[in-house]
């Protein structure tokens, strides 16, 4: 057995792995991106990248009817856009095992909301469980296949960024070798019709009785007794904040969260005198023990927002007094690349006053100042649809400054089905598609228009423009990012005019290997007039110094020519690298 | 052994990540627990990114928090700014003199702090280099992070083959050699 350091979704891949799973289809999203890309390394593994989430657990649904062990992963939203399948999936229970990895963002480092997958795990009745450390990633994600097949249920591993996003060393052990079970038709376990559903409604209640009353003696709870007087019942990435701030006192450590191990929660509340209840988001676990009669301490001390924090426990059990000095730095949030195909495109929009339905992706970021063009961001595909309705509502008139836009990536995601909403229910918007031919902001995976697969086996790529010609858009425009003046006349046209067009605004991400440019912008300082209309796309590698100096700064340009083509004075040249 | 705390600050695409990595397997290669959080994501773009090293006997929480951090490393001046108060009391601050300036700078809105470093040093124990200068001085403006390992080095421990040996075995092969030039030059500053 060999020690290695991994980041948190990589031993979850590695477990995958060892499990012996044959089959994984995922949408990226953080913070669980990582771990189909580490999983595609694997040769034994069949892995994808699938247009969305719904896909993917149904591309898993599959496998494991069939008698193979499988897996799916997404970003806790994503797991709203499964929940279809999932909800059912329960019901039929699997063949081949099955796991569901969720991965929660409490204190969204990169989300648009901070909802509990534990909360869903609940109403869906599907166990989950939850690891504290990359090693336990690797050894939970294992278990949950074990469970998945002995207990015939979905199971979800659910991990926060925390967990995904850090490395600790891990236990390898070999690849099992799991024998595929045998296919058979089975109508009353997965045809879910209701005569059929009526009868598996009562096999996953009963499953879960079962279950509740087993998982006190799973290997994955740990009790650690100290001090009798304090306790606490925790799990994941806070046991790590307790075990720091709280070495003597007593935990329970919560490896299955649902169904919760009725019994040993029992036992330590008898056997501790104050129980608190340390979990991030939502107070699962607290409502339930409470529920059962019992007093524990929980959110009444700690958020249900964010992340927690050695600090705040130190602050609210151990009364410290931690005075952090404020620091009025001015704030660095994300801005889009120097370079960015977006960026281009957005002055554009925010030239003509251009208001925009957004979408979720880098160019969410076109909703910040200066740039703020950007209107109402929602979740995937919903720039289309929402600005389908604001027409319905307000009439044509009041659109006629209105686009949607959205990536390539989030179109074929969801944003497809919104577009052909439109074309049925006689839109007459614009939607722009920002195709910079990658799916950005999770950090460049592929999808089904850039011709690659996740394992980079070449693929036919879906041609977009033909797409949306296919489903009776007949205005669909292809132009270059950066062709400014072409921008601007297409979409002064069709804002104004009655006919649903599609503008597809093209360009590779900057960061991709295929678009590297050969030179770098420069300021004639006795040519610029220093009228700072170079500034107004908020090019990051563009400054102004205290004299009012324009300076580009050469280690940073990425030579896009933006501000070159901004700049009436010719003050603006590029220079070979 | 006390646990050592070590945080990387900087700005989305400066290679924090990988100095993280650098520091972490040098303790995992020492026979020590280890843990390395980082950030992906939204604030790979540009933003304010911060890794945090952790290692000793064992192990637990993955982050530094406000007061616990013995060495911070930052590549930017106003990323070291913001991030001091992580600092303990005898910590070393270890400054890039580089500036990039945030987007309410760039706009107008904000002012970029003077004298960052003077102030610093007031309060805390700062060792600053303009490592860019160095980098280009040694011909690759890209080994940066290399300079900064080699400054950082001295006051997180470990023998200089600890390091090297590490550093060879995670830069890209053709780098290995500006690589370690510029370890040693950050060593010797
Ligand atoms: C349902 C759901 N799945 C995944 C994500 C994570 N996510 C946010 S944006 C994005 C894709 C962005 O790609 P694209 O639309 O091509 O835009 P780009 O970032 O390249 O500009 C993903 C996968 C999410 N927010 N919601």
């Amino acid at each position: 057995m060999s020690k290695k350091i991994m980041l948190g979704n990589e031993a979850i891949a590695r477990g995958v792995y060892e499990a012996g799973v044959k089959v994984a289809s995922a949408y990226p999203g953080t913070p669980s991106t990582e771990i189909l890309e580490n999983l595609a390394k694997y040769e034994e593994v069949y892995s994808e990248w699938a247009p969305n989430e719904k896909v993917a657990v149904e591309v898993a649904i599959g496998a494991s009817i069939s008698g193979v062990r499988s897996l799916a992963c997404m970003k806790h939203v994503g797991l709203n856009v499964a929940s279809d399948p999932l909800y059912t999936f329960a019901y039929t229970g699997v063949n081949g095992g099955s796991v569901l990895v969720v991965a929660d963002d409490p204190g969204l480092a990169s989300s648009q909301n901070e909802q509990d997958t534990r909360m869903i795990a609940r109403s869906s009745h599907v166990p989950l469980l939850e690891p504290s450390d990359s090693d336990e990633a690797l050894k939970f994600t294992k278990f949950a296949f074990e469970l998945s097949e002995k207990y015939d249920t979905p199971v979800i591993l659910r991990t926060t960024t925390k967990l995904s996003h850090s490395q600790s060393v891990v236990e390898l052990s070999e690849r099992q070798n799991v024998e595929d079970k045998p296919y058979e038709r089975n109508m009353a376990k997965y045809v879910m019709m209701p005569a059929s559903a009526i009868g598996r409604h009562k096999v996953v209640e009963a499953r879960e009785i079962q279950m509740q009353i087993d998982a006190s003696t799973f290997p994955i709870n740990k009790v650690e007794y100290n001090d009798k007087k304090v306790g606490f019942i925790t799990s994941g990435i806070p046991y790590q904040y307790v075990k720091e701030v709280m070495p003597n006192a007593s935990v329970l450590k919560l490896g299955i969260i649902n169904p919760l191990p009725k019994a040993l929660i029992e036992e330590f509340c008898k056997n501790v005198e104050t129980v608190y209840v340390f979990e991030e988001l939502e107070p699962v676990i607290e409502e339930q023990i409470k529920s059962w009669g019992i007093q524990v301490k929980g959110k009444e001390l700690f958020t249900k927002q964010g992340e927690y924090s050695a600090n705040m426990l130190k602050k609210a059990i151990l009364n410290e007094n931690i005075e952090i000095p404020t620091d009025d730095s001015p704030v660095r949030p994300p801005i889009l690349c120097p370079g960015c195909p977006h960026r281009s495109v957005f002055s554009v929009l925010n030239k003509l006053k251009i208001h925009a339905a957004g979408d979720i992706g880098c160019y969410t970021l076109g909703a910040v100042a200066p740039l703020s063009v950007i209107d109402s961001v929602i979740c995937m595909g919903s720039s289309i649809s929402s600005l389908h309705g604001i027409e319905k509502a307000k009439g044509k008139e009041f659109t006629k400054n209105w686009v949607a836009v959205i990536g390539d990536s989030t179109f074929l995601h969801t944003g497809i089905n919104s577009l052909i909403n439109m074309v049925y229910n006689k839109s007459t918007g614009t939607v722009m598609i920002l195709d910079n031919r990658t799916t950005g902001m999770t950090g460049h995976q592929e999808h089904a228009a850039t011709g690659k697969t996740l394992k980079g086996e070449e693929t036919y790529a879906i041609d977009l423009k033909a797409l949306c010609k296919s489903v009776g858009v007949n205005r669909v425009f292809e132009i270059d990012s950066f062709d400014t003046a072409l921008l601007e006349k297409a979409l002064k046209e069709s804002v104004n005019g009655n006919e649903l067009t599609v503008i597809i605004a093209k360009s590779p991400c900057v960061l991709l290997k295929s678009r590297k440019s050969t030179f770098y912008c420069e300021i004639d300082q006795e040519k610029c007039k220093k009228c700072g209309m170079c500034l107004k796309p908020a090019c990051p590698a563009i400054t102004k110094d205290e004299n009012g100096n324009v300076k580009i700064d050469t280690f940073m340009c990425n030579g896009c020519e933006l501000c070159f083509g901004i700049c009436k004075f010719g003050a603006i040249k590029k220079v070979e690298k | 052994m006390a646990i050592k705390n070590v945080m990387i600050v900087g700005v989305g695409g400066q290679g924090t990540l990988l100095t993280s990595r650098i520091i972490g397997h040098v303790a995992l290669n020492s026979g020590l627990d280890v843990k390395i959080s980082e950030v992906h994501g939204m604030a790979q773009r540009g933003g304010s990114v911060v890794t945090f090293v952790r290692f000793g006997e064992k192990v637990y929480e993955p982050v530094v928090e406000e007061g616990m951090a013995d060495v911070i490393i930052a590549f930017e001046r106003l990323e070291a700014k913001r991030y001091a108060k992580f600092l303990k009391k005898d910590g070393v601050l270890i400054v890039n003199d580089y500036r990039i300036d945030p987007m309410s700078v760039v706009v107008g809105a904000r002012k970029y702090p003077s004298d960052i470093i003077e102030e610093l040093t007031k309060t805390y124990n700062v060792v600053s280099l303009d490592a860019g200068k160095i980098a280009t001085e040694l011909g690759n403006g890209k080994v940066v992070n290399s300079i900064m390992l080699g400054v950082a080095s001295k006051y997180i421990g470990f023998s200089k083959e600890e390091w090297l040996n590490t550093l060879v075995a995670t830069v890209p092969s053709k780098t290995i050699e500006i690589n370690t030039q510029a370890f040693l030059r950050g060593l010797d500053n």
